[in-house]
Parts: C-alpha cells; structure tokens; sequence
C-alpha cells in the first residue's frame, strides 16, 4: 500500500489514496490540494446526518474528517515511510455542522522519530469559522519496533 | 432498578430519581427514538442492545464498508469514533429525565488494540457526572471482553430539558455538535 501510495505522491494525486479505503466511500471522503496543500473533504450525504431535526452531520463522521485529513496530511506533506497509526484523538465540537461539505486542513505541530503530533480544523463556509477543531498524536513506526 | 453489569444502582449513585422499571422509562423510550431516528447510525449499521439511565450498550456489526486499512481489513477509526460518540450521547439522553437535546462539547478517543477483521464491535458508556447543562461520559469499544478494550472515549455533552427550554426558549446547544 506504501508502494502505491509513493506512486500516488509522485503524481501529485495524493486524493486518490482514498479510492483505496472503503470507509472512504461509505461516507464520502474526499481530498484535493490547493496553494496551501492538501484539503480534506467530506461530502454532505443524507445518510451522514446525525440529527435529523437539525439536519446536522452526525459529530462522530465530523471526527473521522478530521482523523482522515490528520493521516492524509502526514502522507502528503512530510517524508514518513510508514502509515502513520493513530494514538489518539481529541475533537471539540465548537458549531452545529450543516448538511453542507465539511472541509478540513491538518497541520504538523511536532514530528519525532516515531511520534507526530497534529492539529486539525474542520470548516463549511471559510476556515474562519470551524465547526470543529482537533489534535491528534500519530506512531510513525511500525508496531514491533516500537515494543521491541 | 437501573443497574449496569456490576449491580450497581446507577440512579442512586447520581442522585437521580429512581425509576421502577427505568428500561421502560419514558427518557429511556425517548433516547431509544432519538437514537433509531438517527440516519448515519442506521447507514453503518449500528444496533441499541441496552439501555438504562446511566448506561447502554451498542454493537456495530462488521462489515467490508467500514474498512479503513485494506491491507488488514481493519476498520477505520471514523466508524469506531461515531459509534463511541453515539453511545455516549445516547447514554447522556437516557439520563437525564426530561432531555430533549444532546450535543458533542469534546471527545477524547484513545485507540488501544486495532479491531480484528470480521468481528462486531461493541462499545458501552457510562455517564458519571450530570451538572445543570453538562454530562460528562466515560465509554469503551471492545469485541467480547471489555479487559481487551479496542478504544476508550472519554466526553463532555451539553443538554437541554424541556423545563430548561421553556424557561429559556432559545437553549443554546450551538457550542456543540449532535451525537
């Protein structure tokens, strides 16, 4: 999967990581890049709403956003060699998220030799009002080197 | 008696009224609505096994859709983050006597074990905490031994009643997301 990845990278088509994960496809996560680098997208689906009264994505598909551009972000923008493994996650929830595309940015805080730490906002209208906001922290080594 | 799996009186616990029969207590059936009605949940496939004031239960059963590694067939952590919010939302809801709204404040997910291929996942919550507006919520995702937990969510909800609402028409949940 690095190969294809790698090959992905190459051609500037890091987006098309995702047509390689299903969950990808069963709620509509997308990605492009822009001046700034790699954008992460879900796509508004009616199948993705979490209050029906609201019309509001449920906040649990908000988190796989941002879990997903954190992954996709560390692929694209540095030089890890393995697939980064999450550690844990911590989102807050600041506006309601509408039935519109989510769009979400990640940002390296800290790389170390095996753990990265990254922060991530999740927007609708302009990155100036996120609907949510996260840090993540990543194992940048495979799993028996890091308890050996 | 609202009991978890430890026999523990949870509405006693919390200083909560107690209910008789809370399974069949009206927040209970109303918090098993809300969730029913809840479309994501119904898309992946999530099913409500237990639910009582200040605990539940619910399993996601496997499915190739939800896969997030395709070169081990473990699923993404997307699907155990929306099952564990879900949980733990729902758990807010059948608390509290009278909820009409239940939003995300945060959520802190620690991932422990990837998930094994091909089998459900469950995931339980606890609501150990319960303010005028806010719950705070303990939940765990596991397979079939809660000891081999898979991830550990840790939230804080903001809520509404239906007295909080009519004495304040316009409750403000906008700091939150739905669960």
């Amino acid at each position: 999967m690095l190969k294809t990845i790698a090959e992905f990278k190459r051609a500037g088509r890091v987006e098309a990581i995702n047509t390689l994960i299903p969950y990808a496809g069963l709620v509509g996560l997308e990605a492009f890049t822009d001046e700034d680098g790699l954008v992460a997208v879900l796509r508004f689906r009616e199948t993705n709403i979490g209050n029906p009264v609201l019309r509001a994505v449920h906040g649990g598909v908000v988190g796989a956003l941002l879990e997903h551009a954190a992954i996709l972000h560390l692929l694209a923008e540095t030089d890890v060699q393995v697939v980064p493994k999450i550690i844990n996650l911590s989102v807050d929830y600041l506006r309601s998220c509408r039935a519109a595309d989510t769009f979400a940015r990640g940002r390296v805080i800290r790389q170390g030799r095996r753990v990265a730490n990254v922060r991530v906002e999740a927007w609708q209208d302009t990155p100036e009002r996120p609907v949510a906001a996260a840090h993540a922290h990543f194992l940048l080594i495979d799993e028996g080197a890091a308890t050996s | 008696m609202a009991q978890n799996a430890l026999g523990i009186d949870l509405c006693r616990m919390r200083g909560l009224p107690h209910v008789s029969d809370s399974t069949h207590s009206p927040q209970i059936a109303r918090a098993r609505a809300a969730f029913e009605g809840i479309p994501h949940c119904q898309h992946i496939g999530m099913q409500l096994t237990e639910l009582m004031p200040g605990w539940g239960m619910i399993t996601l059963p496997y499915s190739p859709r939800l896969i997030g590694d395709p070169r081990s067939g473990v699923v993404h952590g997307g699907a155990i983050t929306a099952l564990l919010d879900t949980m733990c939302g729902v758990v807010v809801m059948a608390t509290i006597p009278d909820c009409q709204e239940v939003a995300t404040l945060d959520l802190r997910i620690d991932y422990l074990h990837p998930a094994t291929p091909g089998l459900d996942i469950r995931a339980s919550a606890e609501c150990f905490k319960v303010t005028r507006a806010i719950a705070f919520v303990r939940g765990v995702a596991f397979h079939e031994d809660k000891a081999a937990p898979i991830a550990h969510a840790i939230g804080t909800f903001v809520f509404a009643t239906a007295t909080a609402q009519a004495r304040q028409p316009a409750a403000d949940l906008s700091g939150g997301q739905p669960c």
